[in-house]
């Protein structure tokens, strides 16, 4: 369960001090599936990254299965994070210098766990990849890095996952294919999805749109199902 | 400037805008360079400039004749007839003797100059109190060196007993023009009037000295001149001249060979810092990749764009250089403080615009001609990277097939071996440096490729998640570890061949004293003074180690010709035709000699014979003389001729403190020739030795001794002084390694700052990060400083057994403290220069989408 109530984050700027996020509140079940909406610069990344625990809020708290992230050092959050949390980027975010089957590993050795490249070839096998293992990101299609992206999230079954645009750099069919297995792994597995897209048409898989206006939310609504 | 050169200019220099002072300090890799070639270059300019100024000072007279033995009636004649026709003629005699004061304990060894009045003609010697070198020709006093005054507990007023005879010690030695300051550690100088001399009853038979007469001549008289009109005179009494111009071009000949040397080190410190610059270019034209990009689709061709970042590290290396050549002017200016005592002049630092300019030249020049190779690098970025961050440039093609970069590759090679000529003086040493550079940095690249591949190999899926990524960092894609092991490797092998090679030279001087176990030794003992000798060393209950006689004598003819026909044939060398030789005859060869051809004496060879006596030569020798085995060689024994058949020849280790000989004739050839002898023994308690040092120089006044221990301390004293000089070039070197470090880190920065990014999002911890970065560093460290360390085997090995001729022994500990010091420091620089990799938030993940 994701909690946040109050949520305010400034920067300065310029000598000024810039409010991005005014005083947001909600709660996000496990299992949900949520997009969180807006247009440029209406938050939405600040938002995740607040969520996610890579940044800590002005004000207000986020509590993620009852821990407060702000609270938490650095390194709290970072093992919290490889605990709990995956994450899907636009731009797909894989180490260049690592193979698919080291990045998807990554995150199961940092928590010291054995056999995580076994673990890591069965993962590329569920989404198609098997014989992608031992090649470089830069060998990869867009496509085909973000499965790599997504199945990295997945590696140590994460609680929730967080997406930023992650079709955002695939064309609509390798995006669609993408969204699809986010649906399938929300459906199977009870992975909560916090989606952050400006695509309208993509925020409607979820179940869930929170919408985002200069800071602020401005609607939070269930979609019928 | 033409308008497009001004439009580019202006563009270099806003591009530069944010990156300025970090460029500028990956620049200061060519600065340290440039400031080691400056400062050598300007401080030699300064002492040639001083020598020349300085040289009549320097030989206190025009012309100087000096022989090893007085001067014969034909040279004595020469002289009045010369100082009869208004040339003024000084006289002065060099020998070594001991020096005793009453109540010292010990006698000390000095180097007693006698001089006539008038000596030197040009110059003074500066004496404390002032003034009273003019008032030694008056009574029997002496001017000392201040350093014996201290060893013997002497001051000013007391007697010194030089010989049989006594003198008052007046004042101390100041400034003496042409001596050089280390020169007196071997023997303390001791200056007394010439008319003293016969008192002493010092020069004895077979006693070594130099006797010297200095003439002034006429304004505008060329001493060669001199010389040339009374040349047969000179010839025929072995009489060597010297002139105002010799003393200068041998003096400056001494200080270009060390120039020389010392210029190859900073060099090489330019060298490696051009492999900084160019891997600061490298990570420099990666971070500008957006920027380039835009670049091109606002319509720059690749061509604006090589020129726009050309002209941005010309100045920039201009700068590092000019920054480089004000350092060096300021070591510059300590140097003569440095190489206080070794230098024979006093230094006068001033400002050489041609060393400056010379380095400033060579400093952009290496930073352009380095930094082309990576900047090339700008072609391959496409301008569809402007709209899409994943866009690849266009593919690296090879070498071969890619003429500019080959072109580039050749300039780069090219530069290096003609900077080298340049600086080595000949076309042979300039090859042999750059083949050897390049040979260490090639072995070191390929070692680096070998740690990658090695490094793939080994790893195993069970070691600790952070030592696996580390180690897999040194052969991932973009890895540093060919540009840290080629500047760290170099550096560990060059401070580690320096040290090993000196080292080696002492330990050499050590050994010796070990093995022949002794520390004492009295030599010019007289026929008639050896018992008494051998039962003072008895007495004291020490052991004689070793008795030698010692025979002087000259060579009359080889074969059938006379030395002074043999001297008109170029296969043999005139020094080893003309010299005094001291040579011995034994049954056995001692542990400093090996025979390399020829048979030992037999039972037969040291029988009674009329015939030719059998000799063993060193092999040197006999190739300078020209001689081989069955050759016959006449020897002039004070005045009686003795035949001689080379029977044998031995390779001679000179350097070991005992007796070693030119020449050794069979038993009783000699053994009723006049003779000296010499005595080793060895006391091990200091206060027994100077007792017995003593009692032998009250006795024999004649006899000299020297003390081992007082020999190595002036040796390390002068090895010491020269390593300085060294030490201080080679610190350039390894400053400039760690610059080259640190702009091999910042290379492969942006992809650490993202990957450590990247790994804090999944949920790495900042100890983790720390840990996978420092198992990296820490191997590299050490396959550096391992690469580098027995590459250093390898070149002080053939230093010592090429130019040095003597064995190598390596050494362990010193290297192994050396290589942890390289692993500590790759370590800490490493770490320190990834602080942003700790400090970013993950957040920059998120932006930088």
């Amino acid at each position: 369960m994701l909690v946040v109530r109050q949520l305010t984050k400034s920067y300065p700027s310029g000598g000024r001090t810039l409010t991005v996020l005014h005083d947001v509140s909600f709660t996000i079940p496990d299992g949900a599936f949520v997009a969180i909406v807006g247009p440029s610069g209406s938050g939405k990344t600040t938002l995740l990254g607040l969520l996610a625990g890579l940044d800590t809020p002005t004000a207000g708290s986020v509590l993620l299965d009852g821990a407060e992230l702000g609270t938490l050092s650095e390194d709290a959050r970072a093992r919290l994070r490889g605990e709990k949390v995956g994450f899907v980027f636009q731009s797909f975010q894989l180490i260049p210098t690592l193979t698919a089957a080291e990045n998807i590993a990554v995150p199961l050795e940092l928590r010291g766990m054995r056999n995580a490249g076994v673990r890591a070839r069965t993962l590329l096998d569920r989404i198609g990849l098997a014989d992608r293992a031992d090649h470089l990101p830069a060998q990869l299609s867009g496509g085909e890095q973000q499965r790599v992206a997504l199945a990295r999230a997945f590696a140590n079954a994460p609680r929730v996952l967080f997406a930023d645009e992650p079709t955002g750099n695939l064309d609509s069919a390798t995006g669609d294919r993408i969204i699809q297995l986010l649906e399938e792994l929300n459906r199977e597995s009870g992975t909560t999805i916090v989606l952050v897209t400006h695509d309208t048409a993509l925020a409607s898989r979820a179940k869930r749109i929170i919408r985002l206006s200069d800071g602020a939310v401005v609607d939070d609504r269930e979609l019928a199902a | 400037m033409s308008a497009r050169w001004r439009d580019l200019a202006r563009l270099a220099w806003r591009d530069s805008r944010t990156a300025r002072s970090r460029l500028l300090l990956y620049m200061s890799a060519i600065s340290l360079g440039v400031a080691a070639l400056v400062a050598i270059d300007s401080y030699s300019a300064n002492v040639v400039r001083s020598i020349r100024e300085q040289s009549r000072e320097l030989l206190g007279g025009d012309l100087s004749l000096s022989s090893r033995t007085a001067f014969p009636p034909s040279v004595d004649s020469l002289l009045d007839t010369l100082q009869r026709g208004g040339i003024p003629v000084g006289r002065s005699t060099t020998f070594t003797s001991m020096a005793l004061v009453p109540h010292a304990p010990a006698p000390r060894l000095v180097q007693v100059n006698a001089v006539g009045p008038h000596v030197p003609f040009y110059g003074t010697i500066e004496t404390d109190p002032p003034g009273r070198y003019a008032e030694l020709q008056q009574g029997h006093t002496v001017l000392v060196d201040g350093s014996l005054l201290v060893e013997l507990n002497a001051k000013l007023g007391d007697s010194l007993s030089l010989g049989s005879a006594r003198f008052a010690i007046r004042g101390t030695l100041q400034n003496v023009p042409g001596d050089v300051g280390i020169a007196s550690s071997l023997g303390p100088r001791v200056y007394i009037a010439e008319k003293w001399v016969p008192e002493t009853k010092l020069l004895v038979f077979g006693s070594r000295a130099q006797y010297d007469a200095l003439l002034k001549l006429p304004a505008g008289t060329d001493p060669k001149t001199v010389v040339n009109q009374h040349q047969p005179t000179i010839d025929s009494a072995h009489v060597r001249t010297r002139t105002v111009q010799d003393t200068e071009r041998s003096l400056t000949y001494d200080i270009q060979q060390l120039d020389r040397f010392l210029g190859v080190v900073a060099l090489v410190a330019l060298l490696l810092g051009g492999v900084g610059v160019a891997s600061a270019i490298r990570a420099y034209i990666e971070e500008k990749r957006d920027p380039i990009a835009v670049l091109r689709v606002l319509g720059a061709t690749s061509r604006q764009v090589l020129a726009v970042y050309l002209l941005e590290t010309g100045v920039l290396g201009l700068a590092g250089a000019v920054v480089g050549a004000i350092l060096g002017v300021a070591a510059q200016m300590a140097l003569p403080h440095v190489a206080a005592g070794v230098v024979p002049v006093t230094v006068v630092p001033r400002l050489e615009p041609r060393a400056i300019g010379t380095g400033i030249a060579i400093g952009v020049w290496v930073a352009v001609i380095f930094a082309l190779l990576p900047i090339l690098g700008v072609r391959r970025i496409s301008p569809l990277e402007a709209i899409r961050h994943d866009a690849a440039g266009a593919p690296v093609r090879r070498i071969l097939s890619d003429w500019p970069r080959l072109l580039a590759f050749v300039a780069l090679a090219a530069s290096v071996v003609l900077i080298a000529i340049g600086r080595a003086g000949n076309v042979r040493r300039g090859i042999a440096m750059s083949a050897g550079v390049g040979a260490a940095l090639v072995l070191l690249a390929i070692a680096a490729a070998l740690v990658a591949r090695v490094t793939r190999r080994v790893l195993k899926e069970h070691w600790p998640f952070v030592v696996r990524q580390g180690l897999a960092n040194l052969y991932r894609p973009a890895n540093q570890t060919r540009a840290v092991m080629l500047a760290l490797g170099f550096g560990a092998f060059l401070m580690s061949t320096l040290y090993l090679v000196q080292r080696n030279l002492l330990a050499r001087l050590t050994a010796s004293a070990v093995e022949t176990r002794a520390n004492l030794a009295f030599f010019d003992v007289q026929s008639d003074q050896v018992k008494s000798v051998d039962s003072l060393i008895r007495a004291a209950r020490a052991p004689v180690l070793q008795q030698v006689p010692i025979v002087p004598m000259r060579i009359a003819a080889i074969g059938s010709r006379s030395v002074s026909d043999a001297l008109h044939d170029s296969r043999r060398a005139s020094w080893a035709l003309r010299r005094e030789y001291r040579s011995s005859y034994r049954d056995t060869l001692i542990t400093s000699e090996k025979l390399v051809a020829g048979t030992w004496f037999n039972a037969a060879d040291t029988a009674a014979r009329s015939g030719p006596w059998p000799i063993s030569l060193d092999a040197d020798l006999a190739a300078d003389l020209g001689v081989t085995l069955g050759d016959t060689i006449t020897w002039d024994v004070q005045g009686v001729r003795i035949p001689s058949i080379v029977k044998n020849l031995r390779q001679v280790t000179w350097a070991r403190f005992e007796p070693n000989f030119f020449v050794i004739f069979a038993p009783r050839a000699l053994a009723s020739a006049p003779q000296t002898t010499v005595f080793l023994t060895r006391v091990m308690d200091p206060t027994a030795r100077a007792a017995l040092q003593r009692a032998v120089v009250v006795h024999d006044p004649n006899v000299s001794t020297i003390d081992l221990a007082l020999i190595q301390q002036a040796i390390d004293g002068i090895v010491d002084k020269v390593s300085i000089a060294i030490r201080f070039m080679a610190l350039f070197s390894v400053a400039t390694g760690i610059l080259v470090l640190l702009s091999a880190v910042a290379a492969a920065r942006r992809q650490r700052l993202r990957e450590g990014v990247l790994l804090k999002t999944l949920g790495a911890t900042r100890a983790q990060i720390g840990r996978i970065m420092l198992s990296e560093y820490t191997v590299l460290g050490l396959l550096s400083a391992a690469t580098g360390l027995v590459l250093s085997l390898g070149g002080a090995w053939a230093l010592m057994h090429f130019l040095f001729d003597s064995p190598f022994s390596p050494a362990g500990p010193p290297l192994a403290v050396l290589a942890l010091i390289i692993v500590a420091l790759t370590a800490g620089v490493g770490l320190s220069s990834s602080r942003d990799v700790f400090a970013e938030t993950p957040m920059a993940a998120l932006r930088e989408q």
